[in-house]
């Protein structure tokens, strides 16, 4: 019959020798490992930044003194005579947007997530997604235009204290960078309680409202927690908009309203400067960029906890 | 008159009512769609307080849409309309001013697969007072228990109340969102094939719980398990394409039923 | 007796519903009014940014160099050598994203390395972009000596941008059903064969949405292009990837920076074709994501 036709065919010998030759059989040896390296670059890359920021962050601390560092009140780089790399003033000016940044993103962020799970019709979950798509696919060079020349001279007709440079400005556009963040995670949390525990709080009496709050909210609580863990460590390593909007000046107070300076805007300004590779100042940037880093990996390490404790729930 | 239905309780296959009983839902010409499908049609029933209706049918009759309908859950399915009339208690619940929280405090509803909240035993059971605007904690605790001693659970639970309710067997997690209802003390409880995802211990549990209660509560319930209709129920209503083929006494429609199709379904011909 | 205390119980309860509903329609039109606000964000910017912008953008803004002079200076260089990076990062990522996929998701054992790499990736792309940056000025301009170039700022990026081309890609080639990789083992084929036939062809589409994304991330992406030192003021084309080069963000932020408003509108104006870029490119994954989506 036919499967005898093709047990003799030529195509089955070709086949055959093909095999015996190892011709098949070699490529599919080779490619695991081909493809287990491509993969591993990404190991790398992470191995990469943990190698490249604490070598260089060494060379800074030759110089520095990891004391100095972590309890000097000042940071004075660019000072001839008297420098100093206190990283506090670096900290309470990226702390402070990041404040302002989640008072602005938590509350507004939770409410549209709430509405769209929770109230919003069709034909409203469907206008608003690819709003928060774009606000999301925004970049934040964007955003730091905004705040630089909208946000703030609006604020400022407001409140004419306010100096051209201040945290407030970038705060709320910060925030307004990080609300689609909260709003996406947050709904996705939402939606993943069940509706068969909407329906046993509803068939109560419940009216939405306490549906909502005494039952999903709670119940989505985790996936909610991380998202706003996530989102505040996208405003914490957030570079462009404080850099643009939130002025150049290093200092520990708690003043909103005037210049500042935050851990990334500190990475730029020397970056766009001319401090020459070799300085202390040079290497100061990898000491920044370490803190940052170590700051933003706890975040989103404590993040992916959160959210695995979620997940085990249902 | 509660207190003489209370005592002369009608055994399950008694034919002769021994009081007259006040209807609680009377349906007229009730239609409903979802979309352009036509679910219900037509339905007229009478079901009388203190007793136990069940609602018996093939899949995709209409049973489960049906008493969903009757506290208007099935509002939350997008798309759906419906005419007539579902009087409960003599009141339109379409009526606009009949608020569905108000007919849902006074109807509760016990679903398919239990669905006890993320929360603990006792919380579970308070949920409903807390909504209510209940803040005393004396009658909190004293309605947590005798709910839960209403429901035929508290001696398996009373030590551990406050731990989460998923600890609980699903039979146990069932008779517990039967506590829930009980809790708001409704008219009406309304089961939603209530023992289909448990096992044969505890479905015969929650049929002997259906058989205290219904000494104080109306009970209209949906199985599609006929042995459990007639072994609990005292008028059966079989569904059938959206429609009611016939409703009478559980002994009639199980023993001489008028309609040919009920007798077929009642034969395991088919559905 | 105790139907009497119930139903004073019950009709307690309900005279309190109205009050509860009240409530209820307060917190909906917070929420509404919450995603109304967000709306108009985005509109807002927008208008913002195309009303300060609209006037600058002409044939010669898209034709001309960077300029002292404002009305002279245009964007020329910014576009071409954006492209010119994207040239670099899109076949780089695409292939280490692409190849990881393949590795996690068809030959990776649960072992430990492999929860290692999975873990890895997770936490990379929570990493903040200025820090990539830092990588790159140290890896790629110090100790590889490309400088401040395309190829620099290419692989750069295309590191940045992988954790999510990884994880849009795994979840492309999850989503392909078993059915169709077991047709292709009954018929003889080997796995790379039926990876590369079979697999990949199905997974195609959701690879292409989630990298597109990924690709538009990296055209606006501005942090790490300044840690690296790629400057803003460049009155020429590159020849090849090892030239120096500036990109649109760039532009943008350095007329942003200038204190003189001519600029901030020469800013919008670059803004505009920027996100007319990106538009366009999220225009091409929605477009595909719509097309492709519902095959199984």
């Amino acid at each position: 019959m036919k499967t005898n036709d093709k047990q003799n065919s030529p195509l089955k010998s070709l086949l055959e020798k093909k095999y015996k030759s190892g011709f098949l059989g070699r490529g599919e040896k080779v490619i695991p490992i081909l493809l287990f390296l491509m993969a591993a670059v990404s190991v790398m890359t992470t191995a990469g930044i943990v190698i490249t920021l604490i070598v260089e962050t060494f060379t800074f601390f030759k110089e520095i003194s990891l004391t100095e560092f972590l309890t000097a009140k000042e940071w004075y780089p660019f000072s001839e005579s008297a420098a100093s790399y206190g990283i506090l003033p670096l900290f309470v000016g990226t702390l402070k947007i990041t404040l302002i940044a989640s008072l602005t993103a938590v509350p507004i962020g939770l409410a549209v997530a709430i509405y769209l799970s929770e109230y919003a019709p069709e034909t409203v979950r469907k206008l608003m997604k690819p709003v928060l798509e774009v606000l999301a696919g925004v970049p934040t060079i964007v955003y730091g235009f905004f705040a630089l020349t909208f946000v703030t001279p609006m604020l400022r007709t407001m409140f004419p204290s306010l100096e051209m440079f201040n945290a407030i400005s970038p705060g709320i556009v910060v925030g307004m960078m990080i609300i689609p963040m909260i709003v996406s995670l947050s709904e996705d949390a939402l939606s993943s309680v069940p509706d068969s525990m909407r329906h046993g709080a509803l068939a109560l009496g419940a009216t939405k409202w306490e549906m909502t709050w005494r039952v999903a909210f709670p119940a989505a609580l985790s996936g909610i927690t991380a998202s706003i863990v996530l989102a505040i460590s996208r405003a914490i390593g957030e570079t462009m908009i404080v850099s643009i909007a939130g002025g150049s000046t290093p200092t520990a107070s708690l003043d909103l309203t005037a210049s500042l300076q935050t851990m990334t805007s500190y990475i730029v300004q020397v970056s766009t400067g001319d401090a020459g590779f070799g300085t202390t100042i040079y290497y100061s940037i990898y000491a920044v960029g370490f803190t940052l880093f170590l700051f933003t990996l706890a975040m989103n390490m404590l993040a992916q906890r959160i959210s695995r404790r979620f997940r085990e729930e249902y | 008159m509660a207190l003489v239905a209370f005592k002369k309780q009608p055994d399950k296959t008694s034919k002769q009512p021994s009081v007259e009983r006040r209807s609680v839902y009377t349906t007229k010409d009730c239609n409903l769609w979802y979309g352009n499908h036509h679910a219900l049609k037509n339905i007229n029933l009478d079901m009388k307080e203190r007793e136990v209706t069940a609602i018996i049918g093939p899949s995709g009759c209409g049973k489960s849409t049906y008493i969903k309908t009757l506290n208007r859950m099935v509002d939350l399915v997008p798309n759906v309309k419906t005419s007539g009339v579902i009087e409960y208690r003599g009141r339109n619940i379409f009526n606009k001013e009949f608020h569905v929280e108000e007919l849902r405090t006074r109807v509760g509803m016990v679903f398919q697969k239990p669905n006890p909240f993320p929360k603990s035993i006792f919380e579970n059971i308070a949920f409903g007072l807390r909504i209510h605007g209940i803040k005393n904690k004396k009658i909190i605790h004293e309605t947590v228990e005798k709910s839960l001693r209403q429901a035929a659970i508290w001696d398996e639970v009373k030590d551990r109340i406050h731990e989460p309710a998923y600890g609980l067997s699903g039979g146990q997690q069932q008779r517990l969102c039967i506590a829930r209802c009980l809790a708001l003390e409704p008219d009406v409880l309304l089961m939603d094939e209530p023992t289909s995802a448990l096992d044969p211990v505890s479905t015969l549990k929650v049929e002997e719980l259906i058989r205290d209660l219904k000494e104080k509560y109306s009970i209209i319930i949906v199985t599609h398990n006929m042995q459990q209709a007639s072994r609990i129920s005292d008028k059966t209503a079989f569904f059938l394409n959206g429609e009611v083929v016939e409703y009478d006494d559980t002994y009639t429609i199980f023993n001489n039923p008028a309609d040919n199709r009920t007798e077929d379904y009642i034969t395991g011909r088919f559905g | 007796m105790e139907n009497a205390q119930k139903s004073i119980r019950t009709d307690e309860m309900i005279k309190k519903i109205p009050v509860r509903l009240l409530k209820n329609k307060l917190y909906k039109g917070l929420f509404f009014f919450a995603a109304v606000f967000t709306f108009v964000l985005l509109v807002v910017l927008l208008a913002r940014i195309f009303s300060q912008g609209a006037a600058h953008l002409s044939w010669d803004f898209l034709q001309n160099f960077a300029s002292r002079r404002p009305e002279q200076a245009g964007i020329k260089a910014a576009v071409i050598g954006t492209l010119w990076m994207m040239a670099v990062v899109v076949p780089v990522s695409l292939l280490l994203g692409v190849g990881t996929a393949i590795y996690l998701e068809e030959y990776a054992k649960q072992n430990r390395i492999t929860r290692l790499i999975q873990m890895n990736i997770s936490n990379l792309a929570g990493v903040p972009s200025v820090v990539f940056g830092l990588l790159g000025l140290t890896i790629f301009v110090r100790v590889l000596f490309l400088g401040n170039s395309v190829l620099a700022a290419g692989l750069t990026m295309s590191l940045l941008i992988l954790p999510v081309i990884i994880v849009a890609s795994q979840e492309a080639v999850r989503a392909v059903p078993k059915e169709l990789r077991e047709a292709s083992y009954g018929l003889g084929a080997t796995k790379w064969q039926t990876i590369l036939r079979v697999v990949l062809p199905s997974a195609l589409a959701g690879i292409l949405t989630g990298s597109i994304l990924a690709f538009s991330r990296a055209i606006g992406e501005t942090a790490p292009l300044v840690v690296i030192g790629i400057p803003a003021f460049v009155a020429f084309l590159p020849k090849s990837v090892f030239d120096p080069f500036t990109a649109l963000p760039m532009q943008i932020y350095n007329w942003t920076s200038r204190p003189q408003e001519e600029f901030h509108f020469l800013a919008a104006a670059g803004i505009i074709v920027l996100l007319v870029i990106l538009i366009l490119m999220n225009s091409v994954a929605v477009w595909i994501r719509n097309r492709y989506e519902k095959k199984y």
